[in-house]
């Protein structure tokens, strides 16, 4: 499983245009700029082709923080 | 376990028809630029053709039906079985189907029924064809399969007007034993609200609560006689389950990724197709795509990408997998081959 610093490099890479660093384990992830569905939607393949860990909307609806999410998909993975 | 196979099914064409009226995603108005792009970048949809007020699935259909049977040069005294697969029938009864065989001029031995399902209608209609020209007591068919689900949606609901596209295709099928299909059908009706027009059938007649619209977020305004979308909750079905589904089915055939020249899935949502195409390990020249200029057209995106592909090519022999997922929730995977495949130009009505 990578680290969360590598975990939230490669949220901003399938993001685009977000400035590398921006994105840290306190980060709210529902304040990244212009964050939508279609965001979520990235983040979910991200868990899926990456870990091979199934995020879900209710998964996403109790997170709050990039490091929350880290969690669920660290804890799924072992 | 559904995965079965048959002989005695040769699916010989498929045509394609799409409204002429185009939808642009650069033009919707409730989107920000900033969303658009992310939108485009994430769905892979730029435009859809739409139908107009008083155009019908069946319009398209019976146009696709023509053009088909005229580029096979056959004769319409010849089909014996027509199937319309739909969920936008031309009327809630009769079945569009019987109302198609009298349009398209075909005889009264023809047996002609509906069934009702969307993204993966074409994948059991060809079940359902390909069963019955199995028995050897049909010679040829035609498979309807489209839908214009535009008729239901709110252009004020940004989450699903620049999503959805109408087509209606047709599918010419004949008996021959030197042909087999297999085929791989799932369903789960738990997940019924994931996609669900609520208003409208006798669980929920209409009445003028129906039609009432409410904003659930900004940019999201609809009411119960539109078409509802929870589109996190079928991307995790769709990534969970049409993975091992094709998985199965290559396994009990005993073929591999190697073995396919092209696997044709439903088209839903690039993000959401790429990430099953990953998960199975095909290489994308394998997997083609009409998202861009058709949008989601539900039950006929199959057919509508097979044509897309096919009818800019020579097509002398085809190892073909089909991948269907999406509203019931209702799942398959089909295998087949293809000779010769005959498929006009998509056409516009």
């Amino acid at each position: 499983m990578d680290t969360i610093e590598i975990f939230g490099a490669k949220l901003e890479q399938e993001l685009d245009g977000i400035p590398p660093g921006s994105i840290q384990p306190t980060t709210n992830y529902r304040e990244i700029p212009d964050w939508s569905s279609m965001h979520a939607l990235i983040l979910i393949a991200l868990a899926e082709t990456e870990y091979n860990v199934a995020l879900t909307g209710e998964d996403l609806r109790k997170c709050n923080t990039v490091q929350d999410i880290y969690d669920v998909i660290k804890s799924r993975k072992s | 376990m559904a995965h079965f196979n048959l002989r005695g099914a040769k699916v010989s064409g498929v045509a394609a028809t799409v409204p002429k009226t185009i939808e642009s995603n650069r033009d919707y108005e409730l989107i920000t630029d900033a969303e658009r792009a992310m939108f485009v970048k994430t769905t892979g949809i730029e435009q859809r053709h739409v139908a107009l007020h008083g155009e019908t699935t069946g319009d398209l259909c019976v146009n696709s039906a023509e053009v088909l049977l005229r580029a096979l040069n056959w004769s319409k005294d010849e089909i014996d079985l027509l199937i319309f697969v739909s969920q936008s029938p031309d009327h809630f009864l009769p079945a569009t189907s019987i109302i198609v065989q009298d349009r398209l001029g075909l005889k009264k031995t023809t047996a002609s029924f509906d069934i009702n399902l969307g993204c993966s209608g074409y994948v059991y209609g060809l079940s359902v064809a390909s069963s019955m020209m199995a028995t050897g007591g049909f010679r040829k068919a035609l498979l309807l399969v489209g839908d214009i689900s535009t008729a239901a949606l709110n252009r004020k609901d940004k989450s699903t007007w620049p999503l959805f596209g109408d087509c209606g295709t047709a599918t010419a099928i004949e008996y021959n034993r030197d042909y087999e299909s297999f085929f791989n059908l799932q369903s789960d009706g738990s997940g019924k609200d994931a996609i669900i027009i609520p208003h409208g059938g006798i669980r929920n007649p209409i009445t003028p609560e129906s039609l009432i619209e409410k904003e659930y977020e900004p940019g999201v305004t609809r009411h119960l006689r539109n078409l509802w979308l929870n589109g996190l909750d079928v991307f995790n079905f769709s990534v969970r389950e049409a993975p091992p589904n094709v998985n199965e089915l290559l396994q009990v055939m005993n073929k591999t990724v190697e073995d396919i020249d092209f696997l044709v899935m439903h088209q839903a949502n690039f993000l959401m197709n790429e990430t099953i195409r990953k998960k199975l390990k095909f290489p994308a020249e394998k997997v083609p795509y009409t998202l861009k200029q058709y949008g989601n057209t539900s039950s006929a995106s199959i057919p509508l990408t097979l044509v897309d592909q096919f009818s800019k090519q020579p097509n002398p022999h085809n190892r073909l997998l089909l991948a269907s997922f999406g509203v019931g929730l209702s799942w398959g995977s089909c295998y087949l081959e293809t000779d010769n495949l005959v498929c006009p130009p998509v056409q516009l009505l």
